[in-house]
């Protein structure tokens, strides 16, 4: 006897199905980036301007620059991917939409799935298309140049899986952002390692293919585990 | 309130462990006391001075204990922490919130006397070698628990935003390892060789294993404290703690 | 069939209210009383599945809510203090993108139809950050109109709304107890709603 008929309109249920419901969770959180532009532009902007900052303090030498322009690109992108965090979940968690996606009949996970692909739509595929210019500056050869953006291209996604596991449990917790960057930046030490690494191994001749791989699976492990924590995370912030 | 929570073991409730958990401290306090002097007599009197690093090795006595034990610890504590997650059984998440300050002052025991090794050995304080980076990461991972669960005033949603940081950092743990030892190959940097092969005597393992065993019941015994302490700081308001105190 | 057993909660050092149940059966609506702060909120998030309660079980249709989980989601329909709706988006997005997470697929021209219904003719391409807090509110409410949760959980359902809205509202929820549906709600101003059998659970502090 479940189900009572609505006050108004009777609407046919299951009419979106799982992809259905994960596109529209895309699409919400893509239009909500397109109203808010500034909060967007500026992890991008402070991506670049922080990367330009590295030849300011150490000087313009091209040979110098050369060899720690993976380093300095990645550890921008990190600190980037984290910087938009924050917003992650935070808005949806202080207008109270986050608690109708947990009470909502969709799997819950699904719909981190949703807002995590949006994230890295939103906050880490720009980085990924403005590192070929940041990698002039450095004057990185295009070899180099085309593996640091396979290797961003790999790593972002993971930045925002892991972020959001960082997210979710910083959640309406006193002092948020800065306990958020401590708990965050340590477990993405081995996408720092493997992504800039990929550069230097391809640079000196090593080959990258490893790297990329590792970066790879990194992801893949990610990618199954860190929905899960974060959706765990939600509902402990919720409670 | 007088229905009772169904408790999964007998000393899962925190009044019942209280009292055995005191009567437990000294003990452990005394063997920690008995191997902190075997130990040290085995590391300082009884082993050989070592023929290329001299006195100065000795310091491994403690430097290798300490990293052992802060590895160790984290792993005891995602335990207990994950368990306290599954059984939501508060005994467990309180273990985990007790252990957490004693592996992260090994961790940093393990950093520093690393750190007074590397002075007379290679020159320098620091080394970007991959033991040492790592052990810096698992300090890193203890502060990040200990912060986000001061951060949060509500002890339940403390402890279990706690273990997910926690089984996230252990499921880590060995990426970070793996990834830092792979970054320190590629870079060929200077790398401090602690694996002791066929240099190091029997007597010196020995001493640093009757050490881990002191800093093993040394942890066991402030965990214990401390967890009784946070008993009572949870509890204050039920009646048992009224008489526990009394 | 909706139960709650024994329910206790607890708020950092705070026991808010303990030993707490009740029985709910098609038609039925439970009105929560208690002072600021009793815990009101609490229970209806308890309710609702978003806490946990320190003891205590609820049951849907006899079978525990934390064990059938998102099945039991469903079924219930929760409105809480925030109007759960994004500023920037329009009034019709917002309303869809509701839907769409309840699986149901809403054409525009329903979502209008249905904003019209509550008295938001016209402004259905507005951005929300633009209405009023009692017109933000009916947005919120229109998600009452086509849900077809047996349950109604609702918080302080009748804030900011005018006299107007107050008896449309109150017709609303007796349409649906009428229909066999069951709501739980907290008021502090007295409302009079027609149909169903009341029950009142006062949380005393």
């Amino acid at each position: 006897m479940n189900g009572v008929a609505p006050v108004y309109a009777p609407s046919p249920r299951g009419a979106l199905g799982a992809l259905g419901v994960l596109a529209t969770v895309i699409r919400r959180d893509l239009l909500l980036a397109l109203r808010r532009k500034s909060e967007v532009l500026t992890s991008l902007f402070f991506f670049v301007i922080v990367v330009s900052l590295f030849p300011l303090g150490i000087g313009p030498e091209m040979a110098l620059l050369r060899t720690i322009a993976p380093g300095v690109l990645w550890v921008a992108a990190l600190l980037a991917a984290m910087l938009s965090l924050n917003r992650l979940f935070a808005s949806d968690y202080a207008d109270g939409t986050l608690e109708q996606m947990v009470l909502s009949p969709a799997p819950l996970g699904l719909l981190v799935i949703g807002k995590i692909m949006a994230h890295w739509l939103v906050s880490g595929l720009p980085l990924v298309l403005i590192a070929p210019v940041l990698g002039l500056q450095y004057d990185l050869a295009p070899r180099p140049l085309a593996v640091l953006i396979l290797s961003l291209l790999i790593g972002t996604p993971l930045l925002s899986l892991i972020g959001a596991i960082g997210a979710s449990l910083t959640l309406g917790v006193r002092g948020g952002g800065v306990l958020l960057s401590l708990l965050t930046l340590p477990l993405y030490i081995p996408a720092l390692i493997f992504g800039a690494g990929a550069v230097e191994a391809d640079i000196s001749g090593l080959g990258a293919a490893g790297h990329l791989s590792l970066l790879a699976g990194l992801l893949a492990l990610a990618g199954f585990f860190a929905p899960w924590a974060t959706t765990a995370g939600l509902r402990i912030a919720l409670e | 309130m007088d229905n009772k929570i169904i408790h999964w073991f007998k000393f899962g409730s925190p009044q019942t462990f209280y009292p055995l958990a005191g009567k437990m401290v000294p003990w452990f306090w005394a063997l920690a006391a008995i191997f902190l002097v075997v130990g040290l007599w085995l590391g300082f009197f009884v082993a050989p001075t070592d023929a290329v690093q001299g006195e100065a090795y000795r310091i491994i006595f403690i430097h290798v204990p300490a990293s052992w034990m802060s590895m160790f610890l984290y792993v005891v504590m995602a335990c207990w922490a994950g368990i306290g997650l599954a059984l939501n059984t508060r005994l467990s998440s309180m273990m985990a919130s007790a252990i957490a300050p004693t592996g992260a002052m090994f961790a940093f025991l393990s950093l520093w006397t690393g750190a007074l090794w590397g002075k007379p050995m290679w020159g320098t304080w620091w080394v970007w070698d991959a033991r040492l980076t790592s052990e810096l990461i698992l300090l890193f991972l203890y502060l990040g628990f200990m912060a986000l669960q001061a951060a949060i005033d509500e002890p339940r949603r403390a402890d279990k935003a706690g273990a997910i940081l926690a089984l996230v950092g252990v499921v880590n743990v060995p990426v970070i390892y793996f990834s830092v030892k792979w970054w320190n190959t590629l870079h060929q940097g200077a790398s401090i060789s602690m694996s002791k092969g066929s240099t190091m005597a029997v007597t010196m393992l020995w001493g640093m294993l009757v050490m881990a065993l002191c800093f093993w019941m040394y942890s066991i015994a402030v965990a214990l404290m401390r967890v009784r302490a946070i008993m009572l700081e949870r509890e204050r308001h039920t009646d048992w703690v009224k008489y526990a105190v009394e | 069939m909706f139960t709650a057993n024994n329910l206790a909660c607890v708020r950092g050092d705070r026991h808010l209210f303990a030993g707490l149940g009740f029985m709910l059966e098609p038609s039925g609506r439970l009105h929560v009383t208690g002072e600021n702060g009793s815990g009101k909120t609490s229970l209806l998030r308890i309710l609702c599945g978003l806490s946990l309660p320190e003891t205590g079980e609820i049951c849907w249709q006899g079978e525990s809510i934390a064990r059938i989980g998102d099945e039991y989601h469903k079924n219930v329909l929760y409105l809480g203090h925030h109007n759960a709706l994004k500023e920037e988006l329009t009034a019709l997005e917002n309303l869809r993108i509701t839907a769409a997470l309840a699986d149901i697929a809403m054409e525009d021209k329903q979502g209008a139809e249905l904003l019209g219904r509550v008295g938001l003719a016209g402004r259905e391409k507005l951005q929300v950050r633009f209405l009023s807090q009692g017109q933000k509110r009916r947005v919120a409410l229109s998600r009452l109109l086509w849900s077809s949760a047996p349950l109604w959980v609702l918080d302080e359902p009748f804030v900011a709304l005018d006299t107007v809205a107050v008896t449309w509202l109150a017709g609303i929820i007796g349409k649906h107890l009428s229909a066999g549906g069951m709501a739980v709600l907290t008021s502090h101003q007295e409302v009079a709603i027609d149909g169903g059998i009341a029950q009142t659970l006062r949380i005393a502090s």
